[in-house]
């Protein structure tokens, strides 16, 4: 009834190629970024930046990077914390020796060196896929975060390895309230995300796609499978070493190399599971979703009166997630995304139900 | 000599290591030889095993009833898996029910964990731990790995009867083809519960060997990873595959961070398992033992 594309003709090639081709879906997303840039500054508090906007914006971007790998080319990786730490570490080294480099060129930067890596542990790809390359990319897992340790020059010879952001300045505006940081992580994000929507519907998403739903058909209609695999772990892992160096200069401010870990890969992935394989918007949300649970495992429980212990509470989350994610795939294999969709195809018939 | 001697001492060594890993790859290798699933849960019931058992033990369950205590736990695990989860996944991708298993990890590890809490265990089921010493003492061996060889050795001898009998030709049925065995009688739902069961029992074995070894600890799930390169050098589908390529996995880990590991600074043994397996995909893509045929472009 609102939401309904009836007599809205499109007369021009361009307004059939835009990404929102229903105005009431500009009119939404308007909205949408109406209230991220300017609502939720006005209403925010400190708490909630740090602990729900900001890592959900640099998961979600993270997620996205992922999501360009598994769920459109349909490379399944285990490498993303390893990935994002290539980032974080790659930015701060490149922040640090060079204080003078424009900080989006610093993330810039760090994203290419990031896609390098990603290309070359890409590489199995060629000749391999499925499960034998996940394992492949655990080994860039394991290698990636160990180098970080090892090699002290990455850290400065910091004995611990910590290593601690510098003030972040871009332009001159120095970016150290919660809110300019998260004003910052969500232009970054929301130019990016832009370009991921686009890139995934023009000629490098659709030979991704290809890629995934049958690799041979895509051979023989012309599609390299080199390029189109290998273009995609390097635009995932841009976006991941992006999401890295976001993740470290905004949120974490410093950190050990080795933070970088497998949990996070895990955690990534199921965002991207949950959210929806092969879909900008599942990351979006499935990022939302993993970030909130524990917050809402961690809130809702004692406010209803029960006491649980820190420990249970951590135990709790890994069974509601392993349930949820054996829940989601049995019910909806294409995750959030998916559901968003459907209701939006409930709204265009309603009020009748078909 | 001396240096002869202490090769053999770090090659027995990694052997009996990988032994262990070899433990937790069998398990993969039989479910995905039997359903085609990629089960990255083995770890984690690894770990359930061991706790359940190490629990029985310590709420005061002589030994043998908590065995076989745990047995049924590990039966019932399998059932439930196969009720709740696997039955609504039949006909996805691999990479779903992949994910799938993801998620029972998860929450098995959560599960075991807040039953029985997360602290480390020492699990002593008698295995006598003194050294031996070998060759006029100059190379000297954990008695407690020869232990594990043998059961593993055992384990492998029953799995190969196993795979005679006419449960194990279901078994095989199934795995070659899910429809065509179907069709000449195979109830597929029990097939998956009796292979889920094995997984489960051999992870158990695995959880015992390994507790006694380390101690019945949530780090087990991580270390069962390993079972993964382990997996890629013996080839998915083989089960002698798991046993060599855990073997090669444990003793090529072992020696390269003796040998070769100071060049690098040390600590490579945590990549080095990977690395290995990395470049044999890039050689030889379907494993020592697995089948020639294997999906790529």
């Amino acid at each position: 009834m609102f939401y309904r594309e009836s007599g809205q003709y499109k007369t021009s090639y361009s307004a059939d190629q835009a990404i929102f081709t229903i105005p009431q879906d500009r009119v939404f997303f308007a909205l949408l970024m109406l209230v991220a840039f300017i609502g939720v500054p006005l209403v925010a508090t400190d708490y909630i930046y740090t602990a729900l906007l900001i890592p959900f914006l640099c998961l979600s971007l993270a997620a996205l990077g992922l999501n360009i790998l598994t769920g459109y080319c349909g490379q399944l990786s285990l490498g993303t914390g390893a990935f994002m730490g290539v980032g974080a570490v790659s930015a701060w080294n490149l922040a640090y020796r060079l204080p003078d480099l424009n900080l989006l060129v610093v993330f810039v930067l760090a994203g290419l060196i990031t896609a390098v890596v990603g290309i070359f542990f890409g590489l199995p790809s060629m000749r391999i896929k499925g499960f034998y390359l996940a394992v492949a990319t655990l080994a860039a897992q394991f290698f990636l975060p160990w180098l970080f340790v090892k090699w002290g020059w990455l850290t400065n010879y910091n004995s611990s390895g910590v290593i601690s952001v510098p003030e972040l300045r871009l332009f001159g505006w120095g970016i150290d309230t919660p809110m300019e940081k998260y004003l910052f992580a969500l232009a970054v994000v929301a130019v990016l995300a832009l370009m991921a929507k686009n890139m995934v519907r023009s000629n490098p998403g659709r030979q991704w796609m290809a890629i995934r739903d049958m690799d041979i058909a895509a051979e023989i209609i012309g599609i390299r499978p080199m390029v189109a695999k290998l273009s995609a772990f390097a635009v995932s892992s841009f976006f991941v070493g992006v999401a890295g160096a976001l993740y470290l200069f905004v949120y974490l401010g410093s950190t050990e190399p080795d933070g970088f870990g497998i949990n996070l890969s895990f955690q990534t992935l199921f965002m991207v599971i949950i959210g929806g394989l092969g879909s900008i918007m599942g990351s979006f949300l499935g990022a939302f979703f993993i970030l909130l649970l524990p917050i809402f495992l961690t809130q809702v429980p004692p406010a209803l009166g029960f006491e649980f212990s820190t420990a249970l509470v951590s135990h709790l989350e890994f069974m509601v997630f392993g349930a949820l994610i054996v829940f989601f795939l049995i019910v909806e294999p294409h995750g959030l995304a998916r559901l968003w969709q459907i209701a939006k195809e409930k709204l265009r018939i309603w009020p009748f139900p078909y | 000599m001396a240096g002869v001697a202490f090769f053999f001492e770090v090659l027995i060594g990694g052997l009996m290591a990988g032994v262990m890993y070899s433990l937790v790859a069998l398990g993969f290798v039989l479910i995905f030889k039997a359903s085609g699933v990629f089960n990255f849960a083995q770890g984690a019931m690894v770990l359930f095993a061991g706790l359940f058992f190490v629990g029985f033990i310590e709420i005061g369950i002589p030994l043998w009833a908590s065995l076989l205590l745990t047995i049924a736990v590990m039966v019932l695990l399998a059932g439930v898996i196969e009720r709740l989860v696997l039955r609504h996944l039949v006909n996805q991708e691999g990479i779903i029910l992949f994910m799938a298993t993801i998620g029972v990890s998860f929450f098995l590890d959560g599960f075991g964990q807040m039953i029985w809490g997360s602290n480390v265990r020492q699990l002593d089921i008698g295995i006598p731990t003194d050294p031996i010493l070998l060759f006029d003492g100059a190379i000297l061996v954990q008695s407690f790995d020869l232990y594990a060889a043998v059961v593993a050795g055992a384990l492998l001898v029953i799995l190969v009867f196993f795979q005679r009998t006419r449960i194990g030709r279901a078994l095989r049925a199934v795995a070659d083809d899910h429809q065509a065995a179907q069709s000449v009688g195979i109830p597929l739902n029990v097939i998956w519960v009796i292979v889920w069961t094995i997984a489960g029992l051999v992870a158990l074995v695995a959880g015992v060997m390994w507790g006694s070894k380390l101690g019945v600890q949530p780090a087990i799930v991580g270390l069962a990873l390993k079972a993964l390169p382990v997996l890629i050098l013996g080839g998915f589908t083989s089960v002698p595959g798991a046993i060599i390529g855990g073997l090669i996995i444990g003793a090529g880990e072992k020696l390269a961070e003796i040998y070769i590991g100071d060049f690098f600074g040390g600590g490579i043994e945590n990549w080095f398992a990977y690395v290995l397996a990395l470049g044999f995909l890039l050689i030889r893509p379907q494993g020592l033992f697995g089948e020639k045929i294997i999906e790529r472009v």
